[in-house]
């Protein structure tokens, strides 16, 4: 069986894999770019340019753990580019001249200006860099200067700086975008009607990563002071994803998109794909662990596709776009109940107490006795040891057994998700003999009186 | 015979008798407490004697509050730090983790509960504080952690608490009985002096006989006994008197009153028993500088009453097993103990495990040692309490009323070894917490008629 064939033409920007870094701090520099792409990164989106270079603060990153896991999310309080233009412009001309065949495309953000636009345009693409990125989404420091996503929270702004953009620009043009608006569809069909020719998203989320509980200084501190940054990492995947697929969806912007929010692990770049991203941006993952990362992201890729026969990204990009329905467009009739499967369970009673306290009471739990347990029991459950005999999950004599009451289940999953042994807890459909009705149908079959008002559940 | 200190210098001894395992820093801590899936009606506080909210306080260190976990498990149990260490928790509460079930070793609950007492030891927070006097007294007999706690759990409630006990050192076996790199003689003083600090006066050198027993409920309003064992049993063979033949705990007594370069301990050392103290002993001999340890058990590996990971600690420390060893004599050189003559054992009944046993026709060897551990267990000593009207012993147990601790006889409570003729440091802890419950009752109850 041949490989696939992961080679990406993306708003006509080729590149040898979807793998591209986000416009941040790993494409900073010459160094960073050509250590990424020695590496294996597909593409890089450069730091984003400006005529000035700005000035930073320290410290710049904050992070969340949870639970003892590192970097949940991260958080930065850095701006764009620090460097001069000119030695940016040159250290990219060297690059992409002896990595011709990944795709480099330079992020820029300047003053709302349509002289400074033409400027930086025609300097950028002097470079032979393969397209540009307008940064329209930085939420910190730029913004309070009227550029970043202080433009792209406007779709007006939004259209006409694309188009003093468009009005230069022989190569590609893509517009990053904000998830700080209420809808970023009205964002994306802005930079659609500027004549933008793809749209990468999302750009990063505003936050407070928190405050020292000994100080009482925010976090990131600068000089005991902090204030707000873009968030980014496995936190926002979620948000990334819904705002992606939207844009996706939205039949007013055809246009391609370049997915960034939390990929860490191929996939995550698998979703972002199957949602309508051609590309995917990565940069968190990569501040953490370094470009080394890329290679997991390419054969992971790689297996998965090889697995379902798709050929090139194209056989998936958008595959599921068409299931992300408005909730009226859902089956009311569709019922699935949860089943434990009690050869695996640990008896650790999370599904219970979820189930009880947060959602639906309907997990009956039944104390057995160790000895009654035991007998049907693996006997790897059971340790021996100094004359006792030691059953594992449980204590006091007894076992508690966790069954689902069926008759009240609504089917809400959450067992499942706390359940730690995968596969213990999994749903299943049942028959309720009932056919198929959205929310839509019912409230049309109420107003012309074909449909009974549906009874509410039983509750405990 | 030789000192410890001829063979192995002094750091070697001290690293030999660290603590094992050692504690927790605090990131592993962390770590580790993440690693628990927080169970609902927890098999691990199901398994613990004293109820220890164990999620709740593994949360507590998760979410960077030691103390809190500190007092999470020092409301349960006063010697938390002491159980923390001695604890078997592999039949335990790490024993049900819920995470061996999934393939996984279980929770360090042990030694994240000893990572918050630390804390809490380190920053010198006590948690709890006498309550308002009620004018009620009450005597212990026996410092060990049953009284010990029963004095604790007395003084939280307002009552005055006398404890006293015929050692000149507090603590019972939990300060000289148990192996020293398990809870050192330090740490185990620093759990008597949180008693002592509650304003619970501890009497040593203070034997308390039938008589003083009868003046004591004569002149208290409640007494508590919990006197704990007696000697180690006899072997009842030739040579049991010899110099070179101890006891366990007068041979790990020694590891924590003395200085370790001190320590009695020979070149060739056969301990004799199969239990957790045999245990004790020969890793102690081990790590005190024997050449060879040998724990002589007469039955069989399946029927050992020591726990698994006591076995394995043999295993590392290099001591030999002679499964289905009888001894029968003490053999003798120079007016002192040279070896142990056995015969070989094997079930009355094949395939018995702890049945009568038979020993093997032409079986007779001899293991060279020049130190014979007795290691059989202590003898109960309860019987001077039947002269007390209503106490009642049942083969050497005192006979109490497990809900709360009551003898037959009146104002008189009993808790920790004499009642089960040997359990675990956590049993007595909670023997001595139900006790005190109770006499609180009623004490109260007498104070409102």
């Amino acid at each position: 069986m041949s490989r696939p064939d992961l080679t990406t033409t993306f708003c006509g920007i080729r590149s040898p894999n979807p793998f591209w870094l986000a416009s941040a701090p790993p494409t900073n520099s010459e160094y960073q770019v050509r250590r990424a792409f020695e590496a294996g990164w597909g593409g890089a989106v450069w730091k984003t340019l400006t005529h000035e270079p700005i000035v930073n603060v320290s410290s710049r990153y904050g992070a969340v753990d949870y639970d003892g896991r590192k970097v949940m999310g991260l958080n930065n309080i850095e701006l764009i580019t620090d460097r001069p233009l000119d030695v940016n412009l040159r250290e990219i001309e060297r690059v992409k001249r002896d990595f011709p065949d990944r795709a480099l495309v330079v992020s820029l953000m300047v003053e709302t200006n349509r002289d400074a636009w033409h400027d930086i345009v025609r300097q950028v693409e002097a470079t032979g860099a393969d397209g540009l990125e307008l940064n329209f989404g930085c939420p910190h420091g730029m913004s309070e200067r009227g550029m970043g996503s202080a433009v792209g929270q406007v779709p007006d702004y939004t259209t006409m700086i694309v188009e003093w953009v468009k009005e230069v620009a022989t190569t590609p043009v893509l517009v990053k975008l904000t998830p700080n608006v209420t809808d970023v569809t009205a964002i994306g069909r802005a930079a659609a009607k500027g004549g933008a020719d793809a749209v990468s998203l999302i750009n990063t989320v505003n936050s407070i990563m928190g405050v020292d509980l000994d100080r009482l200084t925010p976090k990131p501190d600068v000089a005991g002071l902090g204030s707000h940054g873009g968030y980014c990492g496995p936190a926002v995947k979620p948000i990334a994803l819904h705002m992606v697929s939207a844009i996706a969806g939205d039949p007013e912007i055809d246009l391609p998109v370049s997915g960034i929010g939390g990929v860490q692990a191929w996939q995550d770049a698998v979703e972002f794909m199957l949602l309508g991203a051609s590309t995917v941006q990565v940069c968190t993952a990569v501040m953490h662990y370094g470009f080394r990362i890329v290679e997991h992201l390419v054969e992971g890729l790689e297996r998965w596709m090889t697995e379902h026969g798709f050929m090139t990204t194209a056989d998936f990009v958008g595959a599921s776009v068409p299931r992300i329905k408005t909730w009226g467009d859902l089956d009311l009739n569709h019922a699935v109940v949860a089943r434990i499967d009690q050869s695996t369970c640990i008896h650790c009673g999370l599904c219970y107490i979820a189930c009880e306290d947060g959602c639906h009471q309907s997990i009956e739990k039944t104390p057995i006795a160790e000895a009654d347990y035991t007998a049907g029991a693996a006997p790897d459950r059971v340790l021996r040891s100094g004359g006792h005999a030691i059953v594992t999950g449980g204590g006091d004599g007894i076992v508690n057994r966790y069954t689902i009451r069926e008759s009240t289940c609504v089917g809400c999953n959450m067992c499942s998700l706390v359940c730690p042994v995968d596969g213990c807890i999994t749903m299943h459909p049942v028959d309720n003999g009932k056919p198929p009705m959205t929310w839509n149908d019912y409230q049309a079959g109420l107003a012309d009186g074909t449909i009974e008002p549906i009874e509410p559940p039983e509750h405990a | 015979m030789h000192r410890a200190g001829d063979r192995l210098n002094s750091a070697t001894l001290a690293k030999n008798f660290a603590d094992d395992p050692p504690a927790l820093g605090d990131r592993d801590a962390v770590i580790e407490a993440a690693r628990c899936v927080f169970c609902y009606d927890a098999p691990c506080t199901r398994a613990c004697p004293t109820d220890i909210d164990v999620p709740k306080f593994i949360r507590q260190i998760l979410h960077d509050d030691a103390l809190g976990a500190a007092r999470t498990i020092l409301d349960e149990n006063v010697f938390g730090g002491s159980c923390a260490r001695a604890c078997p928790t592999e039949v335990l509460c790490e024993g049900v983790c819920v995470d061996r079930a999934r393939g996984k070793a279980p929770v360090e609950i042990g030694r994240l509960q000893r990572y918050a007492c630390d804390v809490a030891d380190a920053a010198g927070v006590a948690f709890h504080e006498a309550g308002a006097d009620t004018g009620r007294r009450v005597a212990i007999v026996g410092a060990g952690p049953a009284g010990l706690t029963c004095a604790y759990e007395c003084r939280k409630r307002g009552h005055a608490a006398t404890v006293f006990d015929a050692s000149d050192v507090a603590g019972g076996l939990n300060t000289v009985g148990i192996a020293a790199y398990k809870i050192s003689t330090a740490f185990a003083l620093t759990e008597v002096a949180r008693v002592e600090r509650l304003g619970v006066d501890v009497r040593l050198g203070h034997a308390i006989d039938t008589d003083g027993l009868r003046d004591l409920l004569h002149d208290f309003d409640a007494v508590f006994v919990g006197v704990g064992l007696g000697r180690t049993r006899d072997l009842d063979i030739d040579g049991e008197s010899l110099p070179g033949v101890v006891e366990a705990l007068d041979f790990v007594r020694q590891t924590h009153t003395g200085p370790l370069a001190d320590c009695t301990v020979g070149r060739r050392v056969v301990v004799i028993g199969g239990g957790n103290t045999a245990v004790d002993v020969a890793t102690a001999a081990a790590r005190l500088g024997a050449e060879e340890v040998t724990i002589a058990y007469r039955r069989g590996e399946a029927a050992m009453p020591a726990f698994r990971h006591e076995y394995e600690r043999t295993q590392k420390d290099g001591i030999r097993w002679q499964w289905f060893a009888r001894p029968t004599a003490i053999v003798e050189r120079d007016g002192r103990a040279a070896g142990v003559a056995f015969v070989r054992t094997t079930p009355a009944e094949p395939g018995s495990r702890g049945g009568a046993l038979a020993d093997v026709p032409d079986s007779a060897f001899t293991l060279d040692a020049d130190l014979v551990v007795k290691a059989l267990g202590q003898a109960p000593h309860a019987d001077w309490l039947t002269a007390i009207d209503g106490v009642a012993v049942d083969r050497g147990r005192v006979v109490v009323d497990p809900a709360t601790g009551r003898t037959g006889a009146k104002k008189l409570w009993a808790g920790g070894d004499c009642i089960t003729r040997g359990a675990e440091v956590v049993d007595a802890v909670q023997q001595g917490k139900i006790a005190a419950r109770d006499i609180d009752r009623v004490l109260r109850e007498e104070a409102t008629r």
